[in-house]
């Protein structure tokens, strides 16, 4: 027989656990510092190996964060410093009118639910501080103001926060002040490094980059040596044996790329493409083993460690006699040198005007840097018809590509990548409007983020661009995800992996590669990775 | 009339609800956005939740094939996985179910439900809790398997001329290699 239940109540079901949020204001809600969302601290000797103050093993889930007795006036006397230095800082702590534009802007948001994560809000945990510090109504109103006391918990939320965010600027797109967040984290994470508030993941790079020239470390033998081991992979792919040469004074181009592009798969397969394009063009061109790195951890630091960092680019043009520079498939390396590197370590007036050799266009968007991207070189080859290509060999390939916020938003390298991966294949597919171009999704990990221990935030904040890559891959078939970044070629593979198995990870001139008809070669069986080319699957 | 029927024609009130419940695990800012931006592309988490529950609502009304129902399942438990919930949390969305179904047949005067039917009901529901549970730790492993996939990706060139160096005779070599 029917009968008419009696309904428990919904709290009544799963009575002991309240999973509603509690409802207070983002002052009185303590932040957390929970693990998977963090990376490790940095370790001692690093910060003393470039002289970063308050260089102690630290672990930011330890209470006790070992920060010197006066950090609260080296942190103040820190943000003084900058408001005076940067105008924009100044201007970017006073005029925001919390209109809400950016909030949801933002790949941590939108992949965490974090209100924190908002770049209103990531902006306001700094905010606070200096109304409470720098201005009348807050010393006067405190909290009414907006204003808060720098206590040590403030402290800890300021530092998880600061490396919750990418730097990746895509707030700043919908900011009608043109408020950068970016910019305000760049400027909290510089005044935590006075504290020696630094992570591992950056730090063991920065201490490496300054004593070795690059991010691992490694010494010449080794650079030259996994050059050499890629050599031997090209010629087992083409039949045909590249000849690249190092530090060799009077070459005409210095090549300078990501060190990940040298030892982390996919981006080694980039660097294969480099190799076998420079060879068959004949260009003269050197590596050097010395401006062996052309990213730049430092940045993630402080504005001087970036400098020192980047001085060895110039510095070794200079010293081999070259007259430009090309530049790898990099993200964070491209907005440093094409925003900062003149002020740094310019005039280069040692160099000269990009030139192609090839087709003879003059590259006068680099009449100041004398640097130019890989991409545009290669896409004016092309142009001017001086490549050899077949583009069947890539047909089993299905592309879409994602803009790296630094080329996009920080220089504005929007098409060149596009022309070349059409040029060399026959399907690609682009991702909807409001994820690429300069609207792009970061990947999630950029900045320094890339450390394993926090893969839960660079899952979240990889979300949304996986999410555009999943609806191309559902729509057109896409597994391929090409960028011209090699974090992203790291760090993306990663994150496929995890929303969109199946879509796999490659640089530009892999495929380049792959497609271009070379002199004197065999019959091509594989591609660069070793897989059969689309037809030869039978051999 | 059968509780399937009854399901089926309260379907959007149940998905509302249901809806409305998840995101409310969330804080009040974030359910605002979550629930307000229809922009997939905005707003991929709400999206995947609306879409998910929708289709989990579907197998639900009528058998609860875990096979078809896993891929929706696993669509947010994969997001909550990464989010800032214990397992317990990340899953209770399914037992919010109950409440929400339950709330429907008491409100409805017209319909009264066989102890029976709600009991198979409510294992139907309990069988997908079940298979949640089973999901949310398959995302978990997969994040550690990416992490050590990462580190092997991140060092392979180095150990493998590493290896030929030595004279280690298994290092394999990139072109005989599948990524
Ligand atoms: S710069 Fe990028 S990561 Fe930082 S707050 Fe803005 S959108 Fe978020
Ligand atoms: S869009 Fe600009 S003004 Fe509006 S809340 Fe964001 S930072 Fe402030």
């Amino acid at each position: 027989m029917a009968t008419k239940v009696t309904t428990p109540k919904p709290d009544q079901l799963v009575t002991s656990i309240d999973f509603t949020p509690p409802k207070t204001g983002w002052m009185d809600t303590p932040t957390i510092i929970k693990p998977g969302t963090f990376c490790w601290g940095a370790k001692g000797k690093n910060l003393a190996t470039v002289e970063f103050p308050n260089a102690r093993d630290w672990n930011p889930s330890d209470q006790d964060w070992k920060l010197p007795e006066n950090w609260q006036e080296i942190f103040l006397k820190g943000m003084e410093d900058l408001l005076g230095k940067y105008r924009s800082f100044k201007v970017f702590m006073d005029i925001c009118v919390r209109c809400g534009a950016c909030a949801d802007k933002c790949h941590f948001f939108i992949g965490s639910g974090d209100p924190k994560n908002m770049p209103v809000g990531r902006a306001e945990l700094l905010r606070s501080v200096y109304r409470k510090y720098f201005t009348a109504s807050g010393k006067m109103l405190g909290k009414v103001a907006g204003a808060r006391e720098l206590t040590v918990d403030v402290l800890k939320e300021l530092w998880y926060y600061a490396y919750q965010c990418t730097e990746c600027r895509r707030c700043s797109l919908y900011c009608p002040y043109g408020i950068d967040t970016a910019e305000i984290t760049i400027m909290c994470r510089e005044m935590l490094n006075l504290l020696g508030l630094n992570t591992d993941w950056i730090s063991g790079p920065v201490a490496n980059c300054y004593m070795k020239g690059n991010h691992l470390g490694l010494e010449p033998h080794a650079i030259m040596n996994s050059i050499e081991g890629m050599i031997d992979d090209i010629e087992t792919v083409t039949g045909v044996r590249v000849n690249p040469s190092f530090n060799r004074k009077g070459a005409e181009i210095l090549f300078v790329t990501p060190s990940g592009d040298l030892f982390a798969d996919p981006g080694t397969f980039t660097c294969m493409g480099y190799l076998a394009l420079f060879h068959e063009l004949g260009l003269d061109y050197t590596w050097s083993t010395y401006a062996s790195e052309g990213g730049n951890f430092g940045f993630f630091t402080s504005n001087e460690m970036a400098k020192r960092l980047n001085s060895k680019i110039y510095a070794e043009a200079k010293r081999l006699g070259v007259k430009y520079i090309i530049g790898g498939e990099c993200g964070h390396m491209w907005r440093v040198l094409h925003q900062y590197m003149d002020t740094w370590n310019g005039p280069a007036d040692f160099l000269e005007v990009p030139v192609s050799p090839i087709t003879g266009t003059r590259f006068d968007t680099a009449k100041v840097l004398k640097m130019i991207h890989i991409t545009e070189f290669t896409a004016d080859l092309i142009k001017h018809g001086k490549l050899k290509l077949d583009p069947s060999r890539n047909d089993d390939l299905v592309v879409t590509y994602h803009d790296s916020c630094n080329t996009s938003r920080g220089m504005g390298l929007l098409d060149e990548p596009r022309y070349v991966i059409k040029s060399v294949c026959n399907n690609f597919y682009e991702m909807p409007e409001n994820t690429i171009r300069e609207q792009t999704f970061c990947c999630g990990s950029g900045t320094g983020l890339n450390a394993s221990e926090n893969m839960e935030l660079r899952m979240r904040g990889g979300f949304p661009r996986a999410n555009a890559v999943k609806h191309v891959k559902e729509k057109h078939g896409v597994n391929m995800l090409a960028n011209i970044c090699a974090i992203d070629r790291a760090t993306l593979s990663a994150s496929m992996d995890y929303w969109v198995p199946g879509v796999r990870v490659t640089g530009v001139h892999e495929m380049v590669a792959n497609a271009l008809i070379m002199k004197g070669e065999k019959e091509r069986e594989t591609n660069l990775r070793g897989e059969p080319l689309p037809g030869k699957e039978g051999n | 009339m059968t509780l399937e029927t009854f399901l089926s024609e309260k379907k959007p009130a149940i998905a509302e609800k249901w809806f409305h419940l998840i995101l409310a695990t969330y804080p009040a800012d974030t359910s605002n956005f979550l629930k307000n931006q229809k922009d997939r592309f905005t707003n991929p988490v709400g999206h995947t939740i609306h879409q998910g529950i929708e289709e989990i609502l579907d197998e639900l009304i009528h058998v609860v094939d875990i096979g078809k129902v896993s891929p929706f399942l696993d669509s947010i438990l994969r997001v909550r996985a990464v989010q800032d919930f214990t397992p317990s949390q990340a899953v209770s969305f399914i037992f919010s179910l109950k409440s929400v179904i339950r709330e429907e047949l008491e409100g409805d005067k017209n319909f009264a439900v066989s102890p029976g039917e709600l009991r198979e009901l409510d294992s139907r529901i309990d069988s997908l809790a079940l298979a949640s549970f089973d999901i949310f730790e398959r995302c978990r492993e997969k994040l550690y398997e990416i992490k050590a996939n990462e580190l092997r990706r991140m060092t392979f060139r180095l150990v493998q001329r590493a290896n030929e160096l030595g004279g280690e005779p298994d290092a394999e070599s990139p072109p005989e290699r599948k990524q």
